[in-house]
């Protein structure tokens, strides 16, 4: 799988540290200029010999696209990548990109699915921190986009989506072209992104370019969706004193200070205080301040795993309950009412409900969330009666928040706290003991238990630098958190947002391709059912080199959808032998170590005893230190 | 009197018999009533709760099935009757105990 070096044009000069300031960029050499373009003469060429009307000479050879301009706009961003399946309403930016753009920053990266695009690019962002561009039709290509950018909006990421379109009527050939515009393309998404707009001069696209990258990562960070007009990407560049504004990032809101000096007051006081972090860290430095604010607390922090939020092997990690709590902390807490209440198991008016907290318990939230909500796509569940609504940033608001409580604790205090952070210690060996002690059941069974598959890679794994790039909750029993240890925070991308199912592969090599260039070893559980949604981003990783260790969780069906229909089936009183009816996926089975080797990599399997894994996965993590993808299908339990 | 006590002994044996269950059919029903989705097929838990080893009494299993609480489908003797549920009890109560943590090196890295 030797690959051959890319090709590398230098044409012109790009903009130099642009990400950083501004630069102006007009008016320079003409890339028409330089080099001929022989097959738009040929093709005029073949349309005269046909009949159809051959366009005057002067308009077959262009000095200079205005697509060329976009890319200028795009680079002084920083963005690396542009994840995209090809499509003729961006087909000038396509161009500029791999000729005027070298390729190089932003990058192409052919997917065979938009879902895919964002999925990666949403990934890309879980690692990096940053947005990476895709490119898509503003109809067709949206429309198969929409429910990726649908979780990326739900998950707080930024992922910086541009559309092709050809708003000017006049400018349309034949019916294709109608069937791919849109008056105003990116509506059918705007319930789920932050911001968007259609720009319709050059000089318009560069400041909303620069202003949707603002946005996007200014917390909340969100997806931003620009059009970039067909017309202005494929006529000549027109407009004079073009220039590229200046990219100045928002710094993140901070708490106000009365506020957090409430919230550290009610902290230090408390007995029996919780942290409950949803998508708290958002850079390294997060999971930094997390730890500090709960060792300073000497408080346990109850993790939703949505982000890498705190050190699992830590000893106040999972050790609280929210039902002895006297005070919680939410840190860009997901659904906050739902972690503080319990409620009937199956829909009804009027579904009963019942506190898990203690009268009085104090509840605090912080979180950014409280600054962009939209109406009709709901992602933020009942309305929670806190006692402290602080409307920032939490990663932001720690500092504050830290100092305010270090501020407060006096010597006898810092004592009481401390007697307090051993009982935790032992509470949380407690929980990792019984983790363990659970993992041995079924351990040499067949069909491969969970915990039996998540240990034999940490074997593995764990003198690497590693990280993982899938979502391991619900679907995986949380299993890889409770055994592993992850301290770093790239080491773990946390959940999809909106439970959209067909993200987690794509997600997977978007990340495993942010985590290339620092030579990670990145590990995927994948799970059966999402990888059939779009399979063919393994064609994507083995195609740019991207080195990923896939184990199929493939526990030959949608579980968690047929526990769904057993619990309809008997609430109905008719049992459930036919809930596998349209929610199994067997009969045939999947060949998964197959469908690897079609679209280029390593594969193996199915593996259905135990004993087989360890050495599979040696096998495997060779070809991944070659930089290649790699997948080992393992029939796994359901859980 | 004598026939009495035979008899008497013999129904006591049937019913103590239908305590126990049958394993064999209790796994197989373990996989077909749905059991192994949230409870994996050793009972190790998952979705839903730990089952084995060590299962608690059958007229508890039975009981909750009957009523359940949380996410537990509910199983009426309609769709499950005493003797199935007591059927998988029994093959909960012959899943030998795993190993200790100590002996599998993974667990222990």
């Amino acid at each position: 799988m030797a690959r051959s070096k890319k090709n590398s044009f230098d044409r012109r000069g790009f903009l130099k540290g642009a990400a950083a300031g501004a630069a102006a960029l007009v008016g320079t050499t003409p890339i028409a200029a330089q080099q001929a373009v022989p097959t738009r003469v040929a093709g005029a060429a073949l349309a005269a010999e046909t009949g159809a009307p051959a366009a005057k000479a002067g308009v077959m050879v262009l000095e200079r696209p205005g697509s060329d301009f976009m890319l200028d706009v795009i680079k002084s961003l920083g963005i690396e990548y542009c994840c995209a399946n090809p499509g003729s309403s961006f087909r000038a930016l396509h161009e500029s990109i791999i000729n005027y753009g070298g390729n190089k920053n932003p990058e192409m990266i052919t997917c065979c699915h938009e879902e895919s695009s964002v999925a990666m690019a949403h990934g890309f962002a879980k690692i990096e921190g940053k947005p990476i561009m895709v490119l898509a039709h503003g109809t067709v290509g949206l429309q198969h986009a929409s429910m990726a950018i649908y979780n990326a909006y739900c998950d707080r990421v930024p992922v910086y989506v541009v559309l092709g379109n050809i708003l000017d009527a006049t400018f349309r050939r034949a019916q294709v072209e109608w069937n791919h515009s849109v008056q105003d393309a990116a509506s059918m998404v705007r319930d789920y992104t932050k911001w968007d707009d259609t720009p319709v001069s050059l000089a318009h696209f560069a400041e909303s370019a620069v202003r949707a990258y603002k946005i996007a990562m200014t917390p909340p960070l969100e997806p931003v969706v620009l059009v970039a007009d067909a017309t202005l990407q494929e006529e000549p560049i027109k407009e004079s004193n073009l220039r590229i504004p200046k990219l100045t990032l928002a710094s993140p809101p901070q708490g106000e200070s009365g506020a957090v000096a409430e919230a550290a007051k009610l902290l230090v006081a408390a007995e029996n205080p919780l942290i409950i972090a949803g998508r708290a860290a958002r850079t390294p430095n997060g999971l930094k301040l997390l730890v500090e604010l709960a060792e300073t607390l000497q408080a346990p922090v109850e993790d939703q795993r949505m982000r890498m939020n705190f050190p699992t092997r830590h000893p106040l990690y999972g050790a609280g309950s929210v039902r002895t709590a006297d005070v919680i902390l939410g840190l860009e807490a997901s659904d906050y009412w739902t972690l503080v209440h319990d409620q009937t198991s199956f829909n009804r008016t009027g579904i009963e409900e019942k506190s898990l907290i203690r009268p009085g318990t104090k509840l605090i939230s912080v979180t950014a969330q409280d600054l962009n909500h939209k109406s009709n796509y709901q992602d933020f569940g009942r309305f929670e009666e806190v006692d402290v609504a602080i409307a920032a940033d939490a990663e932001a608001t720690l500092p504050a928040l830290i100092e305010a409580c270090k501020r407060l604790i006096t010597p006898d205090r810092k004592r009481a706290l401390e007697q307090r952070g051993a009982k935790l210690a032992e509470a949380h060996k407690r929980v990792r003991d019984q983790a363990r002690q659970q993992a041995t059941i079924g351990w040499d069974s067949s069909p491969i238990s969970v915990p039996r598959m998540t240990m034999e890679v940490w074997a593995q794994i764990k003198n690497e630098d590693w990280s993982l790039v899938s979502n391991v909750s619900n679907m995986m029993g949380h299993w890889p958190t409770k055994l592993w240890d992850f301290d770093k925070h790239y080491q773990y991308i946390g959940v999809q947002g909106a439970n959209g199912i067909g993200y987690g592969a794509p997600a997977a090599v978007g990340a495993a391709l942010a985590n290339k260039k620092y030579g990670r070893l990145s590990v995927n559980f994948q799970c059966d059912g999402d990888l059939n949604y779009a399979p063919s981003v393994l064609w994507t990783a083995a195609h740019h080199r991207i080195p990923m260790l896939t184990l199929m969780h493939n526990n030959r069906g949608y579980h968690q959808e047929l526990m769904q229909v057993q619990t309809m089936a008997n609430r109905a009183n008719r049992g459930v032998d036919r809930a596998h009816i349209g929610t199994t996926i067997d009969d045939p089975n999947i060949d998964y170590a197959f469908m690897a080797k079609a679209y280029g990599i390593h594969g193996e399997g199915p593996i259905t005893d135990p004993k087989d894994l360890g050495p599979a996965i040696a096998r495997a993590i060779e070809v991944v230190k070659r930089g290649e993808p790699a997948l080992i299908d393992v029939v796994t339990q359901p859980r | 009197m004598r026939t009495f006590y035979l008899l008497a002994a013999l129904i006591l044996s049937v019913i103590a018999a239908q305590a126990q269950g049958d394993a064999a059919k209790g796994k197989n029903l373990f996989v077909t009533k749905g059991c192994y989705q949230c409870h994996g097929y050793d009972g190790h838990g998952g979705a839903g709760a730990k089952l084995a080893p060590r299962p608690i009494a059958v007229a508890s299993l039975i009981a909750y099935a009957r009523r359940p609480a949380g996410a537990m489908p509910i199983y009426t003797a309609k769709v499950m009757s005493d003797a199935e549920l007591t059927d998988i009890w029994a093959y909960l109560k012959s899943i030998p105990d795993p190993p200790a943590v100590k002996d599998i090196p993974l667990l222990n890295q």
